[in-house]
């Protein structure tokens, strides 16, 4: 079958910055690649690409059990097809993990058609003939083609249901340096991102929500703002119709939205200040939402809500007794009978994604279907959203996905998709819909706000005997009760509250994790400088307690690996050889499958905190692309050092009180560490993700190196306000 | 409305349009010219960023009409065919993750490199502090700056 090309066109990998004449005539093998008769292969890049560097790392699992030159291979971003690819999501750190058998095996069948074919020409037997860097070859009798020789006809076999796969010692593709398939195209300014996307006879979108959670729309006057030049049509709609049943991923703060049509960015933009809205309190109500398949009913209180009344309810609550999620021992006696109990209370600020590409999507729908380009994690979750909303069939959604400027999880949440489609709907025109920044920023879908207390008790002998974390926060608790150190004490309790809330929350890198590490990880530091321990061996002798001898049996980790990076990172910083002129930290955590143990060097200059150097120590199992991998930690790391120093969202009266980068602080290049070092502990174990896990442990890692550099501890984040 | 003539990559443009709309989104949207990135939209994160007559400025706070006889460069007119030093730096430490902003790092980073060809840490550090990258590959930009300067010498 020959085919086409998308208008999001092929990548060379490895090309010099000269556009590559592609061929024009290409056979598919099977859904995931297709050759051309001079033997290059295109490689369909499945899952979306937020930066994570799938469209690069993917194909390389293709391409490695095909056993082609990667010089050879052209990627493509792959249409929205969950019958061929499955999970296209980006999100949970989960892309290579859950693929790293189906892409595999479409580049081993795809081998094995190619060498069937070959046996076929040559009247050989399959065995006798080999396929190896895109050569096929019977030694026997010396014939020898190209894949593309034998492409067509491999296209006509039918697909093999059993291959073998290659072993981790014969891999020549992972676990090799591959550079961003996008590279050249992202430093000379390609159209890449949904925001680049212009058409003919497109119209602008812009929206006007409400100013404050816990209002929406009254009434409005746009009749000065229709009169303003370019200006098409301003009109009030709905994303979700009532009684819809919303999915995880249609969350949306704000359903009925004001919006400016017109012909031209920035006359939107100016229109947009024109229109006069009136807003009124919302009342209590209650939905129903799909939670991957399970029906909850949701509730949203009516009211105001500032900052303040957030940190003084979330201190209440830590203060009362909340719900159990895990008791080991008898925790409440060994607390009553303790020599000392060590208490801290922890808390993290609601945040806001700040993706550098604000929220954006294209919608061309006319009468029997639609076409929708953009920024979106979860493409097959929003096409099902998108088609209940236009009425149309599910397969008269098409939905392309463009690379992405940024996602972190806030594209995880695509009402934009569908506020475009129905503007385009109504318009009768292509639309792409542009989220202002200030617009991006205050329309919710935030990392929750979060608050936690840990306790230690220790006998007479300073010996730890039992442990309590209790954790909540708005609207969501942070708490995972069967990690670490649950498992490695007698007498452990976790409890978890919640409080209410109209600001709407999402995932956001590293879900949750994201604060109960640092909260944990600083307590951890305290508690083993209160029993005259070093940090790491406190860690270790829990974790060497929790391998040997478990308590209880849902623990969410493995002891093994989670001291095997404590080990290397103190080994590659040189932890035990004495002291370094800094302030020096640690902190160590499990979450999305993987293992990451993070060492910060800083000193606090005049107030300013400047971090000298990170090390970084990662169980990810099999590194698929190593650099790759080293600029994701990185990033991860630079990420977590600037939210746990600078950024915070805060509220009052229902108004976020950061509206665009003057008033939100995110870090910057002065900011971030001299220098980061990241190594892999080495193992054949299959690979997980590496999107998340360095960022949460940094924090900690952070908050236990200013206490070094300070003397003073770090409960409350962001840290730089009480720096000084 | 008013028309314009403007030097755009060597190249003279015409465009009518409000006097105020910021030389941004007269690239962006009359002139096919997408590299430049709208990011904040009041110079606070250099995603925007071109050079005018060679030195770097926030495209999305320079109204057109104050353009007048400059010459703008941006992203798409940096080299011929994408291999001017800091491109090509950029491609060597494999700097991107998402992208977005980085043609907004090269831009500055070019403008530095040519008012201080051979720029210390702290220079970079505190030049480069007006193009935020969300993504954090903060320390990939300082090699590569490091790296361009070293084979322009």
């Amino acid at each position: 079958m020959m085919l086409g090309f998308s208008w999001l066109a092929g990548c060379k990998p490895t090309a010099g910055m000269k556009a590559s004449e592609l061929p024009k005539e290409w056979f598919e093998i099977n859904g995931f690649l297709k050759i051309a008769p001079d033997g290059q292969v295109t490689i369909m890049s499945p899952n979306p690409e937020i930066g994570q560097n799938v469209k690069t790392s993917m194909p390389m699992l293709v391409a490695e059990e095909l056993d082609i030159d990667w010089k050879q291979v052209v990627v493509e971003q792959a249409p929205l097809n969950t019958s061929i690819f499955k999970r296209q999501l980006a999100g949970g750190s989960q892309s290579i993990r859950a693929s790293w058998q189906s892409l595999r095996m479409a580049g081993a069948t795809a081998r094995q058609m190619l060498r069937e074919a070959a046996a076929q020409a040559w009247q050989v037997p399959l065995s006798e003939v080999t396929a190896k860097q895109g050569v096929l070859q019977h030694v026997a009798s010396g014939k020898k083609a190209s894949y593309g020789e034998m492409a067509s006809a491999a296209a006509k076999l039918e697909v093999p249901k059993e291959v073998q796969l290659k072993n981790s010692q014969d891999f020549t593709i992972i676990g090799t340096s591959k550079k961003n398939v996008d590279g050249p195209k992202i430093v000379t300014g390609k159209p890449l991102y949904g925001l680049d996307i212009y058409k003919e006879g497109m119209l602008i979108a812009m929206i006007v929500h409400p100013p404050a959670f816990g209002m929406k729309f009254k009434s409005m006057d746009a009749t000065s703002a229709k009169q303003m030049p370019g200006i098409v049509d301003v009109f009030t709609f709905k994303t979700y119709e009532e009684g819809y049943s919303k999915s995880a991923f249609d969350n949306t703060a704000f359903n009925e939205l004001v919006v400016v049509v017109g012909k031209s960015t920035w006359e939107v933009m100016n229109a947009k200040k024109a229109v006069r809205v009136e807003w009124e309190p919302i009342s209590d109500s209650t939905e129903e939402m799909d939670l991957f398949g399970r029906k909850m009913t949701v509730r949203t209180p009516a009211g105001l809500e500032s900052s303040e009344t957030h940190q003084a309810k979330m201190a209440e609550m830590g203060s009362m007794p909340g719900k159990v999620v895990r008791r080991d021992g008898n925790p409440e006696e060994v607390f009553a009978n303790a020599a000392r109990i060590l208490e801290r209370n922890y808390s993290a600020p609601f945040l806001a994604h700040n993706t550098m590409e604000p929220m954006n999507f294209f919608a061309n729908v006319t009468a029997d279907k639609a076409e929708l380009v953009g920024p979106i994690q979860t493409p097959e979750f929003l096409e099902k959203s998108a088609a209940a909303r236009l009425g149309l069939p599910l397969e008269k959604v098409d939905i392309q996905m463009t690379r992405m400027g940024g996602g972190f999880g806030r594209r995880l949440y695509g009402h934009f998709l569908v506020e475009a489609a129905v503007i385009s709907q109504r318009m009768k025109a292509p639309v792409k819909l542009v989220y202002t920044r200030e617009d991006d920023m205050t329309f919710g879908t935030y990392r929750p706000s979060y608050y936690a207390t840990y306790r230690a008790a220790l006998d007479a002998n300073n010996r730890l005997i039992g442990f309590h974390v209790r954790a909540g926060g708005v609207p969501e608790s942070p708490l995972a009760a069967n990690r670490f150190p649950a498992g490695a004490i007698d007498h452990y309790l976790a409890e978890e509250w919640t409080i209410e809330s109209n600001i709407t929350v999402g995932a956001f890198r590293a879900p949750r994790s994201n604060f109960i590490a640092a909260a944990e990880q600083s307590f951890l530091d305290e508690l083993a400088e209160a029993m005259g321990k070093d940090p790491i061996t406190l860690r270790l002798e829990l974790l060497e307690r929790a391998k040997k001898n478990p308590v209880g049996e849902n623990n969410d980790y493995d002891a093994a690996r989670y001291a095997g990076v404590l080990e290397l990172v103190r080994e590659k910083s040189g932890w035990d050889k004495g002291i370094v002129p800094q302030g020096r930290g640690v902190a160590a955590y499990f979450c999305h499958n993987s293992y990451v143990a993070n060492v910060v060097d800083l000193e606090v200059k005049e107030g300013q905190p400047i971090v000298h150097k990170v090390y970084c120590a990662v169980d990810c199992g099999i590194v698929v692309n190593p650099d790759a991998a080293i600029n994701l930690s990185e990033g991860g790391l630079v990420d977590g050092i600037g939210h746990a120093l600078y950024s915070s969202l805060t509220f009052k009266d229902g108004v976020p009180q950061q509206r665009n980068f003057d008033q939100y602080r995110l870090i910057r290049h002065g900011e971030a560490p001299r220098s980061i070092e990241v190594h892999f502990v080495k193992n054949d174990t299959d690979p997980t993700g590496l999107g998340e896990p360095p960022f949460p442990p940094v924090f900690g890692a952070v908050a236990n190196a200013l206490y070094k550099a300070t003397g003073k501890r770090y409960y409350h984040q962001p840290f730089f306000p009480a720096i000084g | 409305m008013a028309i314009f003539k403007l030097n755009v990559n060597g190249k003279s443009r015409e465009v009518d349009v409000d006097p105020s709309t910021p030389l941004l989104w007269v690239l962006r949207d009359h002139l096919q010219l997408v590299g430049t990135k709208y990011g904040c939209g009041i110079a606070q994160c250099g995603a925007c960023t071109v050079h005018l007559d060679g030195y770097a400025a926030r495209s999305c706070q320079t109204p057109v009409s104050s353009v007048g006889k400059q010459a703008v460069t941006t992203i798409e007119g940096l080299s011929e065919e994408g291999d001017h030093p800091v491109q090509q730096a950029w491609l060597e430490h494999d700097v991107p993750q998402c992208g977005y902003c980085q043609a907004g790092q090269i831009m500055s980073a070019v403008a530095l490199l040519k008012a201080i060809p051979n720029p210390s840490d702290e220079q970079i550090e505190s030049i480069m502090s007006g193009n935020i990258c969300r993504c954090g590959t903060y320390t990939r930009i300082k090699a590569a700056i490091k790296s361009a300067a070293e084979k322009s010498k």
